[in-house]
C-alpha cells in the first residue's frame, strides 16, 4: 500500500487519480455551496439586494452632492467602485459559512473522510467567485437601468468583470483565513467585515480622493482597494482627466492580488488544516 | 502493513496530546478487538473528544501511536479515513439541505460514485426512519432526527470502524433509546464501534467494555458488571441533615455495604454499595437508621451511576473540568483546549 510498493507508471496513475478526485471533490462541494446559497433568502438579499441598493442610494442621494468630471456624469464614476466594493462584502460570506461549519463539526466530518484535502477551500472559493460573479452581473445591469455605460470597449469590459472577480476571490481567501481562524459564528458576524468599510470608504469608490483631508489621502490614495478601483474604472470608461493611463494601477493591482492571494490562500490553508 | 484478522481494530499506545500547558490525554492505552464495542467514559473534559479526533486523524499525537485496522492514524491517515466513520459531538448536518441531498454528498465525497450515493443514501435513510423526512430541509428536523441524519452520515461509505463521541447527549429520554436501539443494531451487523459518553447507564447498555477516563488518564477498565463491582453493585443513598449524626448514620448501614459507605461532608450525602439485595437493603436500611435514631432525607436505592464509580476508583466526584462560560456552552462544539482541559 506504501507509495515505496508502487511501479513508477502505478503513481502517475495514483498522481492523476489525486488530481481528478481534488477537481471532482472541490465541485462537489461548489455545488452544495451554491445550493445552500440558493435556499437561503438572506444569502440572496445580501449578495442581491443589497448592491443594487448601494447603486440607487449613491446615484440618487448622495450622488448629486460628489463633484466629478467624469464623462457622463457620476454614475460612470459610481459603478466601479460598487463593484469593487460588493467584491469585497462578498467574502462575508465565506468567513460565515466556514466558521459556522467549523463550530457545527462538519469540517470535522470532512478531514476524517478520504476525501481531497484541498477541496472545502477550493470548492467553496469557486462557489464564491461563482456567486460574486452573478452579483456582478445584477449591478452592471441595475447600473446600466440608471445610466452606466461601459465606454471603452468589450474588451476592457470583460477584463474590468475579470479583475474584479480576481479582487474578490482575494479577499475571500482573506476572510476564509478569519472564518477558520476565529471558527466562531458570533465573531464573525461581528468582526468578518468590520475591516472592509474603512478600506472601501476611504478609497476611490465613491468620492475623489482629492475631497479628502491631506492625512488620509495618503492612505487612500496607496491603499489596494483604490488601486483595484482606479484600473477596473479605466477599464468600464477608458481614459478620463484624472486618469489618462492604464499604468500604474493596473500592474500594480496585479501584484496585489497575487500577493494577498499568496499569503493569506496559504495562511487559510494552514487554518483549515489545524481546525480540529 | 495489513492487520492479521485477530489483531485489534483500535489499538492506542501511550498517546498524549496536551494544548499549549494544558494536558488533555497523559498517557492513553487502549485496545479495542475487531466487531466489539468500547464504551469510554469520562465527565467532561477528561480528553474523550481529544481521543476521538486522534483516532480520527483530526488531530496528530505528540506522543505515542494510534492504529486503526493495522494502519497508523498518522502514518497512514488516508487509508484509515477510508476505513472509520466519526459523528461528532454537534450534527455535523447542513441544514440548508435536505435528510437525502446530506446523505449523497458525503457519499460523494466517499467517492462511491453518482448511482451507488444515490443507493446508500435511500438505503439509511429507510434504516434509520427519515425516509418520509428525507426531502424536507434538515433544519426543519427535531433533535432526534438530526442524531440519526448525523449517524447515518457517519455510516456513508460502510466503514468498519465507527466513532460516536457522545451521541446521545442532548436528547430526550425517549430519543436516546431511540438512539440505542440503532446503535445495537449497528454493531450486530460487525461493525467496531468506539463510543464515548458520560453515562454509566449508556456505556453498560452498548458496551462490552469500558475504560473510565479521567483528566486525560485511564483510571478503569473492565465490563460494566466489572466496574459496578467495584462500587458494590447498586447504590443506597441518602442524606443526613443533622451533619453530627453523619457518622452515626454510617455506623448504622455499613453492614448492608458490599463496600465502604461514601460520605460528603458538605452535603451531608451518604453512599453504600449494596449489591444486588437492593429492596431488601433498603428496608434494612429504613429499619437500622430508624434503630439508631437518625433523620434522613430522600432516602433511596438506584443504579450506580459514572460518580459513584468515579468516587470508588478515584475518591473524588466526577467534576467538570474547565468548564466554558455557560454562553459558550450553549452553542455546541468547543475549541479543543477549552473542550479538554485536563487539570494538570
Amino acid at each position: 500500500m506504501s507509495a515505496a510498493t508502487v511501479a513508477p507508471s502505478g503513481r502517475l496513475g495514483l498522481m492523476y487519480d489525486r488530481a481528478r478526485w481534488a477537481v471532482l471533490d472541490a465541485l462537489t462541494i461548489t455545488g452544495r455551496d451554491l445550493t445552500i446559497w440558493r435556499r437561503v433568502p438572506a444569502f440572496l438579499v445580501f449578495t442581491l439586494v443589497q448592491p443594487v441598493m448601494f447603486t440607487l442610494l449613491f446615484r440618487y442621494v448622495f450622488g448629486g452632492a460628489i463633484p466629478t468630471d467624469t464623462p457622463g456624469g457620476y454614475v460612470n464614476y459610481l459603478m466601479p467602485g460598487v463593484i469593487v466594493q460588493t467584491a469585497a462584502f462578498g467574502s462575508f460570506g465565506t468567513a460565515i459559512a466556514l466558521s459556522r461549519e467549523v463550530q457545527k463539526g462538519v469540517l470535522d466530518r470532512f478531514r476524517s473522510m478520504p476525501m481531497a484535502r484541498s477541496a472545502v477551500l477550493a470548492g467553496r472559493l469557486t462557489a464564491d467567485t461563482a456567486r460574486m460573479l452573478v452579483t456582478i452581473l445584477v449591478i452592471v445591469g441595475a447600473g446600466y437601468a440608471v445610466g452606466f455605460r461601459f465606454s471603452y470597449g468589450v474588451g476592457p469590459a470583460i477584463a474590468m468583470i475579470v479583475i474584479s472577480l480576481l479582487f474578490g476571490l482575494a479577499v475571500c481567501c482573506v476572510s476564509a483565513y478569519i472564518g477558520l481562524a476565529i471558527k466562531d459564528e458570533e465573531s464573525v458576524q461581528a468582526f468578518g467585515l468590520i475591516w472592509v468599510f474603512p478600506l472601501t470608504f476611504v478609497s476611490s469608490a465613491f468620492v475623489p480622493i482629492q475631497t479628502m483631508p491631506g492625512w488620509l489621502q495618503a492612505f487612500a490614495n496607496n491603499q489596494p482597494v483604490s488601486i483595484v478601483i482606479n484600473t477596473v474604472r479605466y477599464l468600464a470608461i477608458g481614459p478620463t482627466r484624472g486618469a489618462t493611463s492604464l499604468n500604474p494601477h493596473l500592474w500594480q493591482s496585479l501584484v496585489w492580488i497575487a500577493a494577498i492571494l499568496a499569503v493569506f490562500g496559504v495562511l487559510a490553508v494552514r487554518a483549515y488544516r489545524r481546525t480540529g | 502493513m495489513t492487520a492479521s484478522p485477530d489483531a485489534p481494530a483500535i489499538l492506542v499506545e501511550g498517546v498524549r496530546k496536551s494544548f499549549g500547558d494544558v494536558h488533555a490525554l497523559r498517557g492513553i492505552d487502549l485496545a479495542v478487538p475487531r466487531g466489539t464495542v468500547l464504551g469510554v467514559l469520562g465527565p467532561n473534559g477528561a480528553g474523550k473528544t481529544t481521543a476521538v479526533k486522534i483516532l480520527t486523524t483530526l488531530l496528530h499525537p505528540d506522543a505515542g501511536r494510534a492504529v486503526i485496522e493495522g494502519y497508523d492514524v498518522v502514518r497512514d491517515a488516508d487509508a484509515v479515513r477510508r476505513r472509520i466513520g466519526l459523528a461528532g459531538q454537534s450534527a455535523a448536518i447542513q441544514e440548508e439541505l435536505t435528510g437525502r441531498e446530506n446523505l449523497r454528498i458525503i457519499g460523494r465525497l466517499h467517492h462511491l460514485g453518482r448511482a451507488v450515493a444515490r443507493a446508500q443514501a435511500d438505503d439509511l435513510l429507510a434504516r434509520f426512519d427519515l425516509e418520509d423526512a428525507a426531502d424536507r430541509a434538515a433544519k426543519t428536523y427535531s433533535g432526534g432526527m438530526v442524531r440519526r441524519l448525523d449517524l447515518a452520515a457517519s455510516l456513508v461509505g460502510s466503514p468498519s470502524v465507527l466513532f460516536l463521541d457522545e451521541p446521545t447527549t442532548g436528547l430526550d429520554p425517549r430519543s436516546r433509546l431511540g438512539m440505542w436501539a440503532i446503535i445495537r443494531e449497528l454493531v450486530s451487523g460487525g461493525t467496531t464501534l468506539l463510543l464515548t459518553t458520560q453515562y454509566l447507564d449508556e456505556a453498560d447498555e452498548l458496551a462490552d467494555e469500558i475504560v473510565v477516563i479521567d483528566r486525560g488518564q485511564v483510571i478503569a477498565a473492565g465490563t460494566a458488571a466489572q466496574l459496578k463491582d467495584r462500587v458494590g453493585g447498586d447504590v443506597l443513598e441518602f442524606t443526613v441533615p443533622d451533619r453530627a449524626r453523619i457518622a452515626d448514620a454510617v455506623a448504622a448501614v455499613a453492614p448492608l455495604g458490599e463496600a465502604e459507605p461514601q460520605t460528603d461532608e458538605a452535603s451531608g450525602r451518604v453512599t453504600v454499595g449494596v449489591g444486588a439485595r437492593s429492596s431488601v437493603s433498603l428496608i434494612e436500611a429504613v429499619r437500622r437508621l430508624d434503630t439508631a435514631g437518625v433523620a434522613t432525607d430522600g432516602l433511596a436505592v438506584r443504579r450506580p451511576s459514572l460518580d459513584d464509580v468515579f468516587l470508588a476508583v478515584t475518591g473524588h466526584a466526577a467534576e467538570d473540568e474547565a468548564s466554558p462560560p455557560p454562553g459558550r456552552r450553549a452553542r455546541g462544539r468547543r475549541a479543543p483546549a477549552e473542550d479538554e482541559g485536563g487539570r494538570r
